[in-house]
């Protein structure tokens, strides 16, 4: 009997044991997530002023801001979203609702999931052969838009598929009976049912983009950049011009590339704010993500 | 296999029933195995208003025979009840109705179900499923309303049908609740979502979208098997009240519940329909030894 | 008992309606097939891009070269493409973010899923999938400031690039690929081979380690093999932190460059499109693409495996 509680007693020891440790790794990533953003916040909350946020770069550290690099990194986030949308919610309905389950199918899905995989930087080369060269749309807004957009259609894609995936069977039965053709069923009831979970794949996507700088690098970006692109409305007749999409730009994460990369430790301090504003635009969005998923769940339970 | 459904036995049984009215212009029955060449003539002169006839049909999901041989007929504006052990094939044939099964790959449809009176082929390759499930509506085992609100749940059918008057979409949703026995629990929250009503509510607004949209057949698929008995009587009273304004066709496992509405009871196993009668004859005097043992609660 | 029949117009006006909705249908159906479509283009446009444009390097620089020449110096006046260094970069810094990621990563997966109360899971799982959300540059900051300099209080002699300090920064990041997609696997285990483990009195570790992980060793393995890929892939970390100069080493004390930090230099200097050169950076894309692609497919059958399982 001695033997068997000495043998309890030990595991228990292991147990509690391991869910010391457990905590312990789990606290390391948390930990590190504190210290990045505590070591960006005392590096770069003292620059992070009016000024910062409405100068363009600059030779020297201490007048240079990001006003370039925001207002690009916008531009191309809005072109961004406005590709792939659409783009990957209708690829991911017809994978999910249209696909014939077979091999086509089979080859689609394998391929979405290693596009998934494809280092980004190997996008910035085929946006560099193809936007920049083939198409001639040089190191433009719309060539970065078009690249980050292609980055993260599988995103779009997954989130859009496991969105429609929830929805019950019988809802579509219920459509369909009702005498709704598969595009209405679609459009009446999958995608409104749907939105949530694909509007927050959507913001997922777009934050990992905003903070996307290989790819934009490959293509060409500038990191000086002391104009801001033509704006999208005009003055005359037809009220709208498109020109910014073809104008140069810069974006946040180039911005504060160029500046860690400067042995100047002036710049760093540059960097750490521009690092500051990226976290702030990224975790926000993804708290925006968590926030609509909670609330749909909650509006919707089959 | 003989069974023969004569005017005595079916007014014996049930006098007091409307359905004995048609009868006395009727002719004996016969089952579909004693059918010959020409199933219509042969067998039909017992029901004199037909609404959909089945003629040789059968059914498969791949390389399973589902269902075969059917030859039935189901009377206009009454109800018919679909009974038989779970897998022998009754909602399958309740989904051939309205080309459920086109939704998902391997169906294979053989012979006919004619709607009448334009004697169209339901599951004929050419009919459009989408045009065939205009005609007809279901009702489902488990509630199934749309995460929308009450009113849109049943102004879903018009606006497919190209109804686009507001007043009139109006008019046919309070229509279709009063129907449905929902009006007067409903019309103070008509926008609310259909998701806050009990799950006994659900399934009667799933009926009222059902019947908003003046199907010719409504298509019961076990209604109440996920309802209390509180819930369940609500229904059948309901379904009670639908009978002579719409053709129901009605699958249960409840062979008290085809007993209390059915007018006619059609008995599934192993995909052939074993006897289809009257159904005070099905569960008084059933035809069948199987009928028998199955309504007697010896097997299934 | 025949329905009255429908005045001709409304006849007319339904064979209309239907018509249009038919065509809509299949209209919306041949947009949305396109639109899966686009994603096979992108494929075929990336491997003919690395295809194409690489064949003008291998024109000039042969195969048996590139892959056994121990100099990789495309930018000097005697260029030479021997691809070994960079590759040795790579798997260096791979190697140190995974000896990083996987024993946390698994750790964590394993506290989540068989220790942690379920309202913790709730909160810290979404907590540490932030760590991958965080912009890869701000990650290469933080390593080249924080990390390293903390290292070098440690190893005085450590220079200001090095791979180990990108390695494990790299390591920190793609905890949450380890960590969620095998807690995913793990909780996927069915609860009647847990309760089998402690029927015989099996505490919780023994139940984890000898029952759960191994039961769910498909799915965690393809969050391993899909971390090897994601830290062969990564560029803004090593390009920033561990230098860019290509470094035949497998020291993760030294600097040295990575295939993706080779491509970035190259296209931060002002080669002109066309040199040997430049064309170096896609005869790269090509060994980065394929080695990504295998674990990628690997990652891919394994999760597959693991889904089918269950």
């Amino acid at each position: 009997m001695r033997s068997i509680q000495e043998i309890v007693a030990r595991r228990r020891r292991q147990d509690r044991w391991f869910a010391v440790l457990g905590v312990f790794c789990t606290s390391i990533g948390i930990i590190t997530l504190i210290a990045l953003l505590a070591n960006l916040l005392i590096d770069g909350l003292g620059h992070l002023d009016w000024q910062f946020l409405t100068s363009f770069a600059s030779r020297r550290a201490s007048s240079a801001g990001v006003l370039a690099a925001v207002v690009g990194s916008l531009l191309v986030m809005l072109v961004t979203a406005c590709v792939a949308a659409p783009l990957g919610i209708a690829a991911g309905v017809w994978l999910e609702e249209y696909a014939p389950k077979n091999r086509v199918a089979t080859i689609l899905e394998v391929n979405i999931a290693n596009l998934a995989g494809v280092p980004s930087v190997i996008y910035g080369l085929m946006a560099l052969s193809v936007f920049v060269y083939a198409f001639g749309f040089g190191h433009s807004i719309l060539t970065a838009a078009l690249t980050l957009a292609v980055l993260i259609l599988p995103i779009v894609i997954v989130a859009t598929r496991e969105a429609l995936r929830t929805i019950p069977r019988t809802i579509r039965e219920a459509s369909y009976a009702l005498g709704a053709t598969k595009w209405e069923t679609v459009w009446h009831h999958l995608l409104p049912y749907s939105l949530g979970g694909i509007a927050t794949g959507v913001i997922i996507g777009l934050s990992r983009a905003i903070g996307e700088t290989a790819p934009l690098v490959t293509i060409g970006a500038l990191a000086f950049i002391a104009f801001l692109p033509d704006p999208p409305v005009t003055g005359e007749f037809p009220f709208v011009s498109f020109s910014w999409l073809g104008s140069d730009f810069t974006v946040l994460p180039i911005q504060m590339f160029n500046w860690v990369s400067r042995p100047d430790p002036a710049f760093h301090h540059n960097a750490a704010a521009t690092g500051v504003l990226l976290i702030a635009i990224t975790l926000g969005m993804n708290a925006i993500a968590i926030f609509v998923r909670y609330r749909m769940r909650k509006a919707i339970q089959w | 296999m003989v069974t023969h459904c004569t005017l005595a036995d079916a007014q014996d049984s049930a006098p007091s029933r409307p359905i004995t009215n048609l009868l006395r212009r009727a002719t004996p029955t016969m089952t579909p195995h004693e059918v010959g060449a020409d199933p219509v003539t042969d067998q039909i002169p017992a029901i004199a208003d037909i609404k959909v006839q089945l003629r040789n049909f059968g059914f498969a999901y791949g390389s399973n025979q589902v269902l075969k041989d059917l030859n039935v007929a189901f009377e206009n504006k009454k109800v018919t009840a679909l009974i038989g052990p779970s897998g022998c094939g009754k909602t399958t044939l309740l989904r051939s109705f309205n080309r459920m099964h086109d939704l998902y790959p391997g169906n294979r449809y053989t012979g006919e179900i004619l709607l009448l009176p334009d004697r169209i082929n339901l599951v004929a390759p050419d009919v459009s499923p989408t045009e065939m499930r205009m005609r007809l509506s279901m009702v489902f085992q488990k509630p199934n309303p749309f995460p929308k609100s009450i009113f849109e749940n049943v102004a879903f059918g018009l606006r497919m049908r190209g109804v686009r008057d507001k007043a009139r979409i109006r008019e046919k949703v309070e229509q279709s609740l009063r129907d449905a026995a929902l009006w007067d629990e409903t019309k103070d929250r008509l926008h609310k979502p259909a998701y806050d009503l009990s799950g006994g509510q659900q399934q009667r607004l799933c009926i009222a979208r059902a019947l908003a949209v003046d199907p010719e057949i409504v298509l019961f698929d076990e209604p109440t098997s996920a309802l209390d008995p509180t819930a369940t009587l609500r229904i059948e009273e309901l379904i009670d009240s639908l009978r002579n304004r719409v053709t129901i066709i009605i699958v249960t496992h409840n062979m008290q519940q085809a007993q209390r509405i059915a007018d006619w009871t059609g008995f599934l196993y192993l995909g052939s329909m074993v006897e289809f009668d009257r159904t005070e004859k099905v569960f008084t005097n059933p035809g069948n030894k199987l009928t028998e043992q199955y309504i007697t609660g010896r097997f299934g | 008992m025949t329905s009255t029949p429908l005045p001709q117009t409304e006849v007319l006006g339904a064979i209309r309606r239907r018509q249009r909705r038919s065509l809509l249908d299949r209209g919306a159906a041949m947009l949305l097939g396109a639109a899966a479509a686009s994603s096979i283009i992108i494929t075929v446009g990336i491997v003919m891009v690395l295809a194409i444009e690489s064949s003008t390097f291998f024109g000039e620089v042969g195969i048996l070269t590139f892959l056994t020449d121990t100099v990789w110096t495309p930018l000097f006046a005697d260029a030479r493409f021997g691809i070994l260094p960079l590759v040795t970069g790579t798997l260096v810094t791979t190697a140190v973010a995974l000896a990083v990621a996987m024993p946390i990563g698994t750790i964590v997966a394993i506290w989540l899923s068989e220790y942690a109360p379920h309202g913790v899971r709730e909160v810290l799982k979404p907590a540490l999938e932030l760590l991958s959300a965080v912009p890869t540059v701000v990650y290469g900051y933080f390593a080249l400031l924080f990390v390293t300099p903390l290292l070098q209080k440690l190893m005085p002699e450590l220079p200001t690039f090095n791979m180990l300090g990108a390695g494990i920064v790299m390591g920190i990041m793609i905890i949450p690929y380890v960590s969620s997609l095998s807690e995913d696997a793990m909780r996927g285990v069915p609860r009647i081979l847990r309760e089998g483990a402690y029927a015989m009195g099996a505490n919780k570790l023994l139940t984890a380690l000898k029952v759960v992980y191994p039961a769910a060793l498909s799915g965690i393995g393809s969050a391993y093999v899909l971390a090897i890929s994601r830290a062969v892939g990564e560029t803004m970390i090593v390009a920033i932190a561990a230098g860019m100069q290509p470094n035949l080493t497998l020291d993760p004390t030294q600097p040295a460059a990575t295939i993706t930090a080779f491509i970035v230099q190259v296209s931060l200097g002002d080669l002109p499109h066309g040199s040997v050169g430049y064309q170096s950076i896609f005869a790269a894309g090509v060994v980065l693409f394929v080695l990504t692609l295998g674990f990628n497919i690997a990652g891919y059958r394994l999760r597959k495996r693991f889904r089918e399982a269950y």
